[in-house]
This record gives C-alpha cells, structure tokens and sequence, in this order.
C-alpha cells in the first residue's frame, strides 16, 4: 500500500538515480555477467596454449639458439640462428610487397570508388583469397618463381608469403578507413585539401591503429605458415643467401617436432615461442612507433 | 610506423649483405625429397659439409612425390624418394636419371594397450586387424597369438597415416604380398581407401600418428623404426614368412635386406622376405641423381657425397634407428655412382 | 561517401592557396596508383585460379560434378569424389565461427566498453593479437595432449545422456571433429577479437556519449548504438576469421581424423578440403595433382559462396548499418 503510494507520488518526477532491479538495468547486469564469464571462459583455451608455449619452449630457450645453426641427430645444443634471418627476411619481403599493395587498394575500395565495378570484385577477390589454403599459395609461387628461375630462393619464399598477406591488410584497411569519421574526411577536403592529401595527410593518419592490427595480424599468420615455404624457400642448415634455399623458423618447427630426438623437439618448441616472440615485439614496436592516441 | 619499416628494411639489408658476403665462397647443393630418410640425411651432409670446406648440402624433406616433382623440374640437384621414379617420370629427364639406395628401414607396429607388454602378432592377427575382420583385443586369434597374456576386452582403434607417404606404400605393399584379399581390396598405394569396418583414426606423419597412439586407449598404427626406436614405442613382435615371431631392429632388418636381390636399376622391393630372422616389413630408400650435370664440379661434389654416406655414414646408420646396407649392396652401389657425370 | 573531385571556390583564395599543380599531379597519380592496385588485386586471384583451373582441367574432364556427390577417395582405382570433405570444410568452418564469433566478439565488447582499465585492455589486446601467431604445429599438438583428454570425460556423458540427438550420436574417437572445430574456433578467435576491438574504438566517443546521455543502461548502448554502428569491421573480422578456418590445415589435419565420412556427430572423424590437400599433395602423382587442383577450385567457389552467403544475411537482416 505505500510503495504504490510512493511510486504514484514519484510519477510526475522520476527517479534519477540508478535502480539495479528495475528490468532494464537486470538486463544490462545479467548481459554484463555473461560477457565478463564468456570472455574469461574463451580466455582460459588461450592462455592454456600460451602457458603450455612458454613452459615447452622457455625451457632450452637461451642465447645460443639466436646465433647458433640447427644440430644434427644426437648433437646436443644448436640453434636456429639462420632461420630467424631467413624468417626475418621472407617476412620483410612480404610485408614490402603487401602493405603498400594491400593499403593503396584499400584506399580506393574504401574511399574513391567504393562502388566502382572493379572495387565490388576486387572486394570479392580479397575475401576469397582469405580462403586460400596456404599450400595453394605456396603451389602459385612454386610455378610462377622458382620454377621460372629454375632454384628455390628467399625471394620465392617471400612472394608466397605476400600472396596470404595481401588480402588481409587489404580487408582490415578497408575497415579502417571506413570506420574513420565522416567528419575529419569533409573538414580535411572543406580546407582544401586534394582527396589525396585528405587521405596521406588526415585519414591514414586516423586510420592508422586499424591498419596496424591488421598488418600485424597477417604478419603473424605468415611467419607462422610453413606449407608456402616448403615449395618456395626450402630449408637450408646454414646462413642466408637470398638466391638459394633459406631457412625459416615455421619450417624448422615442421622439420623438428616431428623428429624423434629430444634435441630437436625442444628446439622447436623454443623456436615457436621466438616467432611468437618475434611478432609481440613487432607489435610493440610497430604501435609505439606509429600508434596514435586513438580519436 | 614509416619508420618502423625503414629501421626493419635497413636491419634487413645490412644483414643480408652480411652474410651474403661471409658465404660467397661454398657450393652450395640442393636436394628434396623423402621424409622418412631426412633425419639420416641431415646428418650425413652435415658432417660431409664439415669434413669438406666450402661445400654446403641442403635437403629438405618435402615428400617423395615433391621431391620427384622437383627433380624434373629442375629445380633441385638432387632428390630421394622411398617408392621409386616410374620408367614414365623416368622418361621426362633428358639427361638421364642414376637411382642410388642409399639405407634402409623397417616399419613397427606400435601400440597402446595398458598391462601387454610384449604384444605378438600373427600373420592372420595383423591382416585381420588391418582389414577390419578382428576388431576386439581379445579376438581369439590376438589370444592364440600371445599365450599367458590376458587380452583386454577392448576395442582394437587403428591409427593410419593421414597423408600420402611412402611408409604406407611399404606398409600395405607387405600387406597385399601376403594377404590375397587384402591385394584385391583395398590393394597398396601411397593412400589406400582402408575397409570401412576399421574403426580408424588418421594423422599426418609419424609423430602424429605416434602422438595419437599414445593419446588413444586400444590404438595400435605403423611407424617407421627409427621413430619408434627413439621415442622408445612399445612395438609388436611380427610373424614372418618363417613362422616365426621376430622383433623389429637391426638384425631382423639386416637378414631381410639379405634375402633381396638388387637388380641393374636398383630398384628392388622387399616384400616379404624368407629367413628365419627377417622381419617381415623392410625396404630401401633412394637418391636420385642426374647422369649428366652442367657442372661437372657439382657431379664430383654428389660422387664424393655418395662415396661419404657410403663408408661413414654406413656405421652411424644403426643408431639413427636405419638398417646399413649389407656390403655387397655398398660395392653396387660405389660402382654406379661412376655413371654420375 | 565523400567524394569531391573540384577544386576549392574562388573566394577561398584568399585565404588558402588553389591546390598547386604538384598537388594536382600527385592528386591524380595517387589515385591511378590506387586504382591500379585495385586491378592488381583482381588480376592476382585470376592468374591464381587460372594456373589451379589449367591444373585441373583433366580432372574436371573425367570426373565432372560427380567429384562434387561421391565419397571415395581411392587412388588405386582412381576413383575421386570430395562430398566427404566439403561437409567437413562446412561443418568445421561454421562451427569454429559460431564458437570464435561469439566469443571473439564477446572479448572485443569486454576489453573496449570499459569493463577494464585502459591499460588493461592494450596489454589484453597485444596478448590476443599475438596468439595469432602462434604456429598450427602448436595448436595441433596441444589439441591432441591438452584438448581431447580434457573434453572426453565430456563427450562420453553426452553420448551416454543424450545420444539421441544425432550431434553425440558416436563416442568420442579421440581425433574428430569437435576437438578440431573447438581449436579452430580458438585459432580464429585472435583474428576476430582483434578486428572487432578496432571497430569498436574506431567508433567516436560521442556516439557512445549520445546514447548514455539519453539514458541508456550500459547495453542498450552496446545493443542498439555500438554493435550497429561496428557491425561492418565486425562482419569483415567475421570474414577473415572464415577464411583461415576454412584455409587452415595443419592443426586440423591433426585434429580431424580425416575419415571420408559424413556424420551429423561431432564425436566422429571427419576430413576437410585443406588438409585434404595439404596432405596428399607432396606425394601426388600426376593425375592425382590435378584432381588436388580441381578440389582447391572447389574450395575457393566454396569461400565465394560463403561470402556471397553471408553479405546476403547481413543485407537481409539490415542490421548492415552503414556510416
């Protein structure tokens, strides 16, 4: 009998503080509960395959590793000093090739022909090539490359790698600029910019946390694929020489963890916490260097 | 982010430039091939490489099929294959194609049965499991098999190669030779389609297959020896042409490859050797050299190379878990390395 | 979309200058370099499933679309069919993105709406984006010694309670495909929590600030004003995330069983179209390269459709907000 009084009372001036049991705000705290437990239960498989990782691979992970070359059977010590040249170099390759060619093509899906015909397909290309199985990339680069140059080099190899890339930073990108406000694009072109300018000198810029995560990301699955260098790259046990077969650390973890030697197997476990390693200071680095405050 | 990219791309070339000049003066040869030969091989080269200044091999495993692929393609200087090239494949090489068998292997049947220590399996019991017919631990063929042993009542699991390999082409090729029906279905390749009554499992290469073994109760696959040998895999004694049970190692595998006789070409299956000690499932592996290279540098360095793996890497074979081939094979072998020109 | 093409009005002049003509020269051939990277794009896939489709040519001569309905797989008698292998590709795939959907875009909402300190959320952030790199090797081998005994316990009550339903209608063989569509799910997670996270922060504050100032609880914000206006980065994580579980093969073919069978069970081995590949491949002979070559076509029509699929969905349901 007074709560009904009360709430008549308070009709014409609603409460303004918060009421947790009114049903809009139950649902916000239910829903609220469900994402905090969701994303502790989907983190709890990724920080399983981390711990697992830093437990295997920490364990031989020493400096030899970085400037040594891989042992043999029954050698002990030994590391894989030439496959994170080799990485390093492919990787770089395929990054030089695929940023600018997945950024510039992204700038004009995005922004200067969204619906063009040639932008729709392109589009369409990029989404299916993010399909690609890596091995069909790796086939590619075997006839276009190495069969024409008639070796296996680490130029191939980075080619191959350029291929998974491409469509990755070219979606992610696109995304991106999207996603920059439709006001900064207008106030850039209200002050006299060229649509070029607006895009190097305001929307990139703004862009440019999107574009990171994306490169970084398709980075991260190049580094770590092993079937495009197997028929590109090869392997090599002994320093880069771009002409010829290169080492790479996603083929010596395929060569090693399935050896039946203690030696190797530990090395490519500490092998795969270095590529992922590798790709963590990149992030860093990449978002120290050219992250902004976000907008 | 621009100057991520310039400091990267300057690492990078004042890296490669680095070693590209500290490597200048080695041969490099390329091969590819065969994965159940690559631990041996990496080892031989290597310490080839060591022993011969400025000479450097790379071999990568890749599978026989693409090691073949390459070798006629040109792409490489060598290859290695565990099923050898066909007179067609043979034929797509102008210059000429040396077959060499380099060692030997044998392959196990490894197993995961909780308290059967020393598992024995006859013909009869691993046809039968292999073509589906015994699909229970305590058939009583498995129990006539081992007496004193208590057979669990448990379902037989097969684990299988997942991809097409040339320890599966052995495999079933030892299985068809003695086995009629399993000749007539589902025969030997380097993938057969397995009857459908196995319950079966599939997983790519030896490690998979042995990862999953271990990780499934009643699973019992084939595994070359090496692998099994140094990851310390309980493996079935086999019955053999003989009757008799043998265990896997170097002694049934040396007694097989002597009951073999290799013919002009090189290319001899064992498939199901006599003896009283073969055991049953043994075969060569091969290199696959051209007759005539452009360099003849290059043919010396693979002539040397052979004459290496023949004298030295012969006596560490055993330990790698391979069969050394027997001596007469050694002196074929020496003698048709001439014809690498 | 913006899209000004003319130069600025004459009575600006005096303010700023008329673009010059280097800005006009680099105006026009910056955009000629975007248009012909947009070519590029188009050209690289076509010279892709042109040197496939060559490939498999002969294999499309002999087996026609009967490759597409039949379930051997034997080389001995040439017999080639991949019905087996694209339920599994499907299944997997769709799996994996409903699982790595919902979670991936679970965490993303969790680490930008402000559950979390900020800095929190950066170092989370770097953490995930890293497990993207983590190599499939890894995640295969912790599916087979982590995944699969941790989840039997769990498949054997469903069988046993509810082996009714045709989902847990097998036991549990060990490799099949719910370990493999439960790491894939996990492997693709990274992509789209990544993706979706930028979405989100791409969003200005205002918009959010506009909705709680109207008086919206937390997730009527998230619900009705953030989501929409994300949803097209989130679709396109959506995309990538698909695409490399449908491309994926290592941890899968590790994971799978690659049986050529079709179950509706989750329990049973299955195969799928990549690691089908990936894994007869290196030893093809001839013939066989070109009836791999045919199924990689089939693949990529298979991503295509899937694509064309969901960007049909996402218009249907209109929820395809557009900025």
């Amino acid at each position: 009998m007074k709560h009904a009084q009360t709430a008549e009372n308070e009709f014409h001036l609603p409460r303004l503080e918060r009421q947790p049991f009114e049903p809009r705000a139950l649902k916000s705290i239910v829903l609220s509960s469900i994402t905090v437990a969701a994303a502790i239960t989907a983190c709890i498989p990724l920080f399983s395959v981390l711990i697992m990782l830093l437990y295997r691979g920490g364990k031989r992970l020493s400096l030899e590793v970085f400037y040594q070359l891989p042992p043999t059977a029954f050698e002990t010590g030994g590391g894989f000093g030439n496959a994170i040249v080799g990485t390093l170099f492919m990787v770089g390759i395929a990054a030089l090739i695929s940023v600018p060619f997945g950024i510039l093509a992204a700038i004009f899906l995005a922004e200067l022909g969204p619906d063009s015909k040639v932008a729709i397909t392109a589009r369409f290309c990029a989404k299916i090539m993010t399909g690609l199985p890596s091995i069909l990339a790796g086939v590619f680069a075997y006839a276009a490359v190495v069969v024409v140059f008639k070796t296996y080099s680490a130029w191939a190899g980075g080619i191959a790698l350029s291929l998974l890339m491409i469509p990755v930073v070219l979606l992610t990108a696109e995304e991106a600029i999207k996603m920059v406000p439709r006001a900064m694009k207008e106030a850039a072109v209200g002050i006299g910019c060229t649509p070029a300018q607006a895009m190097v000198k305001v929307i990139l810029p703004v862009a440019l946390p999107g574009i990171i995560t994306g490169v970084v990301l398709a980075v991260a699955r190049a580094a770590g694929e092993t079937a495009p260098l197997l028929f590109t790259a090869l392997f090599s046990d002994y320093w880069l020489k771009a002409q010829e077969p290169t080492a790479s650390l996603a083929v010596l973890i395929y060569n090693y963890s399935g050896m039946p030697f203690e030696n190797q197997i530990e090395l490519a476990w500490a092998a795969s916490l270095v590529l992922v390693l590798m790709v963590f200071l990149l992030n860093i680095i990449s978002r120290t260097l050219g992250g902004r405050k976000k907008i | 982010m621009k100057l991520a990219k310039t400091v990267r791309s300057l690492v990078l070339c004042s890296m490669c430039s680095f070693f590209a000049v500290s490597a200048m003066a080695a041969t490099t040869v390329v091969g590819s091939g065969a994965s159940f030969p690559a631990p041996i091989y990496t080892t031989w080269f290597k310490q080839f490489s060591r022993a011969n200044k400025g000479v450097q091999i790379n071999y990568q495993a890749k599978g026989s099929g693409a090691g073949i692929r390459d070798f006629i393609d040109h792409t490489v200087d060598f290859a290695a294959s565990d099923a050898a090239m066909t007179e067609k494949q043979i034929a797509k090489v102008p210059e000429g194609v040396q077959l060499l068998p380099m060692t030997a292997g044998e392959i196990v049947l490894a197993y995961n049965l909780k308290g059967v220590k020393d598992l024995q399996l006859s013909r009869e019991a691993y046809t039968g499991i292999f073509l589906g017919k015994i699909k229970k631990w305590n058939d009583p063929v498995l129990v006539k098999a081992n007496p004193g042993v208590t057979m669990p009542d448990e379902e037989i699991t097969v684990v299988s190669r997942a991809d097409s390999s040339g320890t599966s082409y052995v495999f079933t090729q030892h299985l068809a030779a003695i086995s009629p029906e399993f000749a007539k279905n589902p025969g030997y390749g380097k993938t057969v389609n397995w009857p459908s009554a196995i319950k079966m499992v599939k997983a790519p290469k030896n490690d998979g297959v042995t990862a999953t073994i271990k990780q499934t109760p009643g699973a019992i696959g084939y595994i070359e020896y090496g692998y099994a040998k140094m990851t310390k895999q309980p493996m079935a004694k086999l019955e053999n042409k003989a009757g008799k049970f043998v265990a896997p190692g170097l002694e049934g595998g040396q007694a097989a490859l002597a009951n073999a006789k290799l013919p002009e070409n090189m290319i001899a299956w064992i498939t199901d050797p006599a003896g009283d000690q073969s055991y049953p499932i043994a075969t060569y592996t091969w290199m696959m050299f051209y007759k005539k290279y452009s360099d003849p540098a290059k043919a010396e360095i693979l002539r040397n190379m052979v004459a290496y793996c023949l004298d030295h890497g012969q006596k560490i074979a055993d330990k790698i878990g391979y069969i050394p081939l027997p001596a007469n094979v050694v002196e074929k072998v020496r003698a048709a390395s001439a014809n690498i020109q | 979309m913006a899209h000004p093409t003319t130069t600025l009005p004459q009575e600006a002049a005096s303010l700023s200058q008329p673009p010059s003509k280097m800005d006009i020269i680099f105006n026009k051939s910056f955009r000629s370099l975007t248009y012909a990277f947009t070519w590029a794009m188009v050209l690289l896939l076509a010279a892709i499933v042109i040197k496939i489709g060559i490939k498999a040519i002969p294999a499309i001569e002999r087996h026609g679309l009967a490759f597409l309905t039949t379930t051997t797989w034997d080389v001995n008698s040439q017999h080639f069919g991949i019905l087996p292998e694209i339920w599994g590709t499907l299944y997997s795939s769709l799996l994996a993105l409903i699982l790595g959907g919902f979670f991936g875009i679970t965490i993303a909402i969790f680490l930008t709406q402000d559950f979390l300190p900020h800095r929190v959320e950066v170092v989370l952030k770097s953490i995930i984006e890293l497990l993207a790199a983590i190599p499939s090797v890894v995640y295969g081998l912790w599916g087979i010694f982590v995944l699969i005994p941790l989840i039997r316990p769990l498949a054997d009550f469903l069988h046993t309670h509810l082996g009714w339903l045709p989902w847990f209608s097998t036991s549990l063989s060990g490799p099949g495909m719910f370990p493999a569509a439960l790491v894939l799910s996990i492997m693709i997670l990274p992509t789209i929590a990544a993706i979706s996270q930028d979405a989100f922060r791409a969003i200005p504050h205002k918009t959010k600030e506009a909705a709680f100032g109207m008086g919206t609880t937390r997730w009527e914000a998230i619900l009705k004003v953030m989501l929409p206006a994300a949803s097209g980065g989130i679709f396109g994580a959506l995309v990538l995330g698909l695409g490399r579980a449908l491309g994926e093969t290592m941890a899968l073919a590790m994971l799978v069983g690659n049986s050529n069978q079709i179950s509706l069970s989750v329990f049973a081995p299955a195969n799928t179209l990549a690691s089908l590949l990936a894994l007869n491949f290196p030893e093809a002979a001839e013939y066989e390269v070109s009836v791999l070559m045919y199924a990689a076509c089939i693949l990529l029509l298979i991503t295509l459709l899937v694509n064309i699929a969901g960007t049909a969905i996402i218009a249907m349901t209109g929820s395809g907000a557009k900025k």
